[in-house]
């Protein structure tokens, strides 16, 4: 069965260990405006909730891609983005409605969550289980995402 | 079940893959009649500053992936399209018949109505045919004079500016890019590229173009100033490239009106991308939107459709992203706002930073960004899913950067009301 | 190596901003942090000068490990000669602003001279601009951090800056970063507000991709985060209660000084204990607690974020104050609490908001105006200086609206920014003031524990739980319990906190590591980050020579062994019931045997012989 991120943001105490792993991850330094997961401060409410991409089935970034550097990593489901394909254009981080796709000053290139290949550093970072990577049947994320999806119209007319 | 599909760019190669994912059988054939594989446009100004090679901007694996999907690809013109007999005749003289015929041929630049538009220092941006003449006169100190600051305009001014020319940029409009981005916005964008030694010339438009020899073309502006230019690039819009249908039964309007299920007014010809009049998500409207997104959203279905499913399209949300030498703008939706709507902005014009949102009730309708590089994609989710925003309108309304807080805090659970 | 080994001079005369290579040299000998800066300040700074005049530097230093995932990696110190005492200066804090700073390519920020008028310093990573901050001048320390968020529309820029408490001149103002986080004690804030510095916006994209041996730091930094999860307090009892959990445990042994220190003991310490701030309110029924939050690179997490009941009077009318911030620490709710007689925690709560909001040190103020609440009681303060506020113990009315005042300024705030020590001598009763070197008293009762007096003594800082904190081991047994009440031991207890504390201080890393973590967590995770040697042995005795130098700073300000010294009430007045009844501090017995573990003379000052032992 295939694994997806499950996030619980009444267990974030807003740390950022996830964001440097994941930045040191991909490239090499702890530096969390480089990372691909974030963690959103609701300063008003005292909460916090990391947020990264879904691994969604619509994949609305891979669709919109006009030079096919968005695909499909076949051992995680991950939607990788191809560096060496990506020309830097950006419509994918328009297309993805759940902000999770972004271009990078730093490579030119637009950056996303890649699940590490399977072993993702932000799960592993996390001190409180506020992030796990667990079998896919029914995890935060499915929620995540029917809820955001039951809205999308043009969700419904999916292959 | 022969599915004809008419022009390779990204429209048609998305309703071709869609096609043989619904039917294994079906015979599926794009003709198309541009010399190279099927490519991207929007790889176009990549391809302009050597970021990649020519091949870069191919669609998929140009051999390989088709035929390994059973598609055939037949690079030829397409003369005729014969509604009654269902067939196209090309330019060969050959004919292929059709079951269902999907027409996704796209648009073609504009050509406004000036005087000396012929000389060979003029060309449009549109195709690699193009790019290679602005390539081989774009050389580094040269003057080149854009006419057109729109969508197509400003993308590629940063290649221009990378490959070493004198730049100026001639637009009729008050602002640069007026149909993507408001006055503030467009304002920042002209002084950023003012301050990039671009010579930008609003409201304000091209009289003539006229040989002024040595390899030299003298380019008249309406203000009375005058330029010259070894290469002019006009890029003042595209419309919808129809020629092929005119005359037969299929209703046209700005493009080829079309139902929610991309179906043309004879129910076995579509149309879908730059081409089609399709339906808008905001207004409801059947309009044509140029852009990327929308191309692919109608290939896909017009392709449902032409598989005997039945899929209504909601509608494509116009929305445009832009890097303007290193200025990064998007907009969504109607950005311009809606009567009766509230909207809110920060305008920092010393950092380029802006945002503006526009509201209708408690949903958010449309929005414009510069600056932004970040979760800028929610926007379109927050409009596309009319989300009532409740009380994170009000705070939206004091802070428009909160637009992620806004959508975490509408469609998550997060353990609070 | 983990320094970035470039530092920003910022000449605020002038209006310039340079950048210089870090002094390795030096970074061998005090590491980052409070000693690097300490030694910068040291050498760069005239310790006899005004600390509010031009001659003065404010330092903003990151340590090696700030911004790495060493956890708690993500802190800053503020270093400058301080207002409050004329001693050196050190407050560290958390939150986000150090590590961003890191990220920009910064080890530290120096700076000097004095502005003509307000100016907020932008650093987004190499560049770096003073610009006008006129339109934020008169503004809370919130609406700074706000204005900034919407000039640069950046939700990752991390601000630091001060309230108005600062620009009245307030000598215990704090520089506040991320909103409720706080560079806290000795006045930094007010350093700043003289220079006419709102505040530092920082942006940093760059990272830290320099660290020595990344594999060993890894390896490290995952095996102190272990022990952090494996221990009772920094993996349940701080992340669950907060430094809270001390409230009732402190009061319980006979610790907790009240009312101006007047008693050892508070009977009303259960409502404002973290069990009390866990317990749903009747009106909305939510707890005071709402959650509890980290800081960068914390996988602890002991910040407290609390509501204040809305229906409470303090708030009702101020839907602004109904969200959550920064809730109760320990030392804040004693100062604020126990030490004024007040028992009310949405009170508390909200005064903490305010001390926040307009940049001030709760335990200073706390503690100042339980000073001028013995006065007011003494007669010597009355309503027509208080502006008709009856100034009692244990009165939370007169709390809030006297605290209010002092954010808003005023002839009563002017007095109560004095702190103790001042307002208690303008007013001809200087014994009131619970203070040493001028800087008030934390939440410990040096009469039931020893060796914690002998640390506020002979603090760098003034009064200070925070530059040895012997607590862990006369309360808690961290690492091996000693009886609170002897004095046999307590130097040499003094001493060791001391110098570890001074090294953490400038690793970047947090003290509350140091319940779980000895030394030998704490060195490899340094020698792994940085170049050089840092085996135990050195990082302690990079810690003493931290000490040291800070000790000179002081001598060389003027200070001598009669200023390390405690309150009479502290050494005469006998607690007078509970568990600890009939003690007094015996700081007579402690004093000279710390001086000469130290290597000092007699009357307190640094040897030659010690000067070279280490390297000074």
């Amino acid at each position: 069965m295939q694994k997806s991120l499950n996030i619980d943001p009444g267990k974030c105490t807003g740390c950022l260990q996830c964001e440097m792993a994941c930045s040191y991850e991909h490239t090499g330094t702890f530096n969390p405006s480089r990372s691909y997961i974030k963690v959103f401060t609701f300063h008003h409410e005292g909460r916090f909730a990391p947020y990264t991409c879904t691994q969604c089935d619509e994949a609305w970034c891979m669709r919109a891609c006009p030079v096919d550097a968005i695909g499909i990593d076949a051992s995680t489901g991950a939607k990788v983005v191809y560096e060496d394909k990506c020309v830097g254009c950006k419509v994918c981080t328009i297309a993805c409605p759940f902000g999770t796709i972004n271009y990078s000053q730093a490579t030119g290139k637009v950056v996303k969550c890649d699940l590490c290949g399977g072993d993702p550093q932000c799960a592993a970072a996390c001190p409180t289980d506020a992030i796990t990577y667990v079998d896919a049947d029914w995890t935060g994320y499915d929620r995540m995402m029917a809820s955001a999806a039951k809205s999308l119209p043009s969700a419904e007319a999916n292959a | 079940m022969q599915h004809l599909i008419i022009g390779a760019g990204p429209a048609g190669v998305v309703a071709a893959e869609t096609l043989r994912k619904c039917d294994p059988d079906c015979s599926i054939a794009i003709i198309g009649d541009e010399p190279e594989p099927p490519y991207s446009r929007m790889a176009i100004p990549y391809y302009l500053i050597d970021n990649i090679e020519e091949s870069g901007t191919y669609l998929r694996d140009p051999r390989a992936h088709f035929a390994s999907q059973n598609i055939e690809v037949v690079q030829q013109k397409v003369d005729a399209v014969d509604t009654a007999g269902k067939s196209v005749t090309l330019a060969d003289g050959s004919s292929r018949a059709y079951d269902k015929l999907l027409i996704a041929t796209g648009s073609n630049p504009i050509s406004p109505p000036i005087p000396g538009l012929d000389l060979p220092q003029v060309h449009s941006c549109w195709t690699l045919e193009d790019s290679r003449n602005i390539i081989r006169l774009a050389q580094p100190g040269s003057n080149v004079v854009l006419i057109g600051a729109g969508f197509i305009g400003c993308i590629i001014l940063e290649a221009l500016v990378k490959r070493g020319v004198n730049l100026a940029v001639v637009e009729m409009g008050n602002r640069m890019v007026p149909r993507m981005l408001d006055d503030k916005a467009g304002g920042l964008l002209e002084t950023w590229c003012k301050n990039e030694g671009i010579d930008v010339h609003t409201s304000c438009s091209v009289q003539s173009i006229a040989d002024a020899g040595n390899g030299q073309v003298e380019v008249e502006l309406s203000d009375g100033g005058k330029l010259s230019a070894a290469l002019v690039i006009t890029a003042t819009g595209v419309k919808a490239n129809t020629s092929l249908v005119e005359g037969t039964d299929i209703k046209l309007d700005q493009g080829i009106l079309v139902n929610r299920r991309m179906q043309s007014s004879n129910p076995d010809v579509y149309a879908a991308g730059d081409v089609a009049q399709g339906v808008d998500f905001s207004t409801g409207n059947f309009e044509v939107q140029a852009i990327q997104p929308t191309a692919t959203d109608h290939g896909r279905i017009a392709a449902l459709n032409m598989a005997g499913r039945d899929d209504e399209h909601h509608g494509t949300l116009n929305m445009n992203v832009l890097d303007t030498v290193g200025l990064i703008s998007c907009s969504f939706g109607l950005w311009m706002g809606v009567d009766g709507g509230d909207s809110t902005e920060l305008y920092n014009p010393d950092e380029f930073q802006y945002i503006n949102l526009q509201f209708d009730g408690n949903t958010l309708v449309g929005a414009s960004a510069v600056g932004k590089t970040q979760h800028v994609g929610v926007l379109r989710g927050l409009i596309e899913s009319k989300i009532d925003l409740a009380n994170w309108k009000d705070r939206l309304m004091a802070d428009p950067t909160a637009v992620m807080e806004a959508y975490l805090a509408s469609t998550q659970e997060l353990g609070y009301s | 190596m983990s320094w970035t080994r470039k530092l920003l001079r910022v000449d605020l005369a002038k209006g310039t901003c340079t950048s210089e290579p870090l002094n390795m040299e030096w970074a061998a000998l005090y590491l980052g942090q409070r000693g690097l800066a300490s030694k910068y300040l040291s050498e760069e700074v005239d310790p006899t000068c005004d600390p509010l005049g031009a001659e003065n530097k404010l330092i903003m230093a990151t340590g090696p490990l700030t911004g790495t995932m060493a956890s708690t990696g993500g802190r800053y110190s503020v270093i400058t000669k301080g207002p409050l005492t004329g001693a050196i200066a050190c407050s560290n804090s958390g939150g986000f602003f150090g590590a961003e700073l890191k990220f920009a390519g910064w080890d530290m920020i120096i700076f000097e001279g004095k502005s003509d008028k307000p100016v907020y310093l932008l650093i987004q990573d190499d560049h770096a601009e003073l610009r006008d901050a006129s339109h934020m001048w008169g503004k809370t320390a919130w609406e700074t951090d706000d204005i900034i968020h919407a000039t640069h529309q950046d939700p990752q820029m991390r601000v630091a800056c001060i309230g108005r408490t600062a620009e009245n001149g307030c000598l215990y103002a704090a520089v506040m970063n991320d909103k409720h986080r706080a560079a806290g004690r000795s006045g930094v804030g007010t350093v700043m507000a003289s220079k006419h510095i709102k505040a530092v916006a920082v942006r940093g994209t760059q990272g830290i991709g320099n660290v020595d041996d990344a594999g060993a730091f890894m390896q490290a930094t995952n095996d102190g985060k272990e022990v952090l999860a494996e221990n009772a307090v920094t993996g349940q009892g701080l992340p669950a209660y907060g430094t809270q959990v001390l409230m009732n445990v402190i009061n319980g042994i006979g610790g907790l000084p009240a009312r101006n220190m007047r008693d050892v003991g508070f009977e009303g310490a259960e409502n404002i204990s973290a069990e009390a701030m866990a317990e749903p309110r009747k009106s909305d029924g939510k707890p005071n607690l709402t959650t509890n939050g980290a800081c960068f690179g914390c996988t602890i997490a002991c910040g407290r974020i609390s509501t204040v009941d809305p229906t409470h009077f303090s708030v009702k009318d101020k839907p602004q104050y109904q969200g959550a911030s920064g809730g109760l620490e320990y030392e804040a709710a004693w100062a604020l609490g126990a030490d004024t007689g007040v028992d009310d925690l949405d009170a508390l709560t909200y005064v903490n908001f305010l001390c926040n909001e307009d940049g001030m040190d709760p335990i200073s103020f706390g503690a100042t105006v339980a000073a001028a609440m013995e006065l007011f009681e003494d007669g010597v303060i009355t309503t027509e200086h208080t502006g008709g506020v009856e100034l009692t113990f244990g009165n939370a009315e007169a709390f809030v609206a006297i605290t209010e005042q002092m954010c808003q300024g005023g002839a009563f705030a002017d007095d109560l920014g004095l702190g103790s020590k001042r307002l208690t001598e303008k007013y001809g009763k200087p014994d009131l003031s619970m203070s040493v070197k001028g800087q008030e008293f934390p939440a410990y009762d040096p009469r039931g524990i020893q060796g914690i007096g002998l640390n506020y003594a002979t603090s760098n800082r003034g009064a200070c739980h925070l530059r040895g904190y012997t607590i862990a081991s006369e309360v808690l047994g961290i690492p091996v319990k000693t009886e609170m009440n002897d004095t046999d031991g307590k130097p040499e207890l003094v001493k060791a906190f001391q110098d570890a504390t001074a090294l953490v201080d400038s690793a970047g890393l947090c003290i509350f590591t140091t319940f779980a973590w000895g030394m030998d967590n704490i060195a490899p995770q340094i020698d792994a980050a940085c170049e050089g040697d840092w085996s135990v042995e050195n990082c302690l005795e990079a810690g003493e020579r931290i000490w040291n130098m800070e000790r000179l700073f002081n001598e060389a300000a003027g200070f001598t062994a009669d200023d390390d010294k405690l309150p009479k009430r502290l050494l005469k007045e006998a607690i007078k019931d509970g568990p600890t009844k009939g003690q007094v501090n015996r700081l007579g017995e402690m004093l000279p045997k710390y001086y000469e573990i130290r290597g000092w003379t007699p009357d307190g000052k640094v040897t030659d012989e010690t000067r070279q032992r280490l390297s000074l």
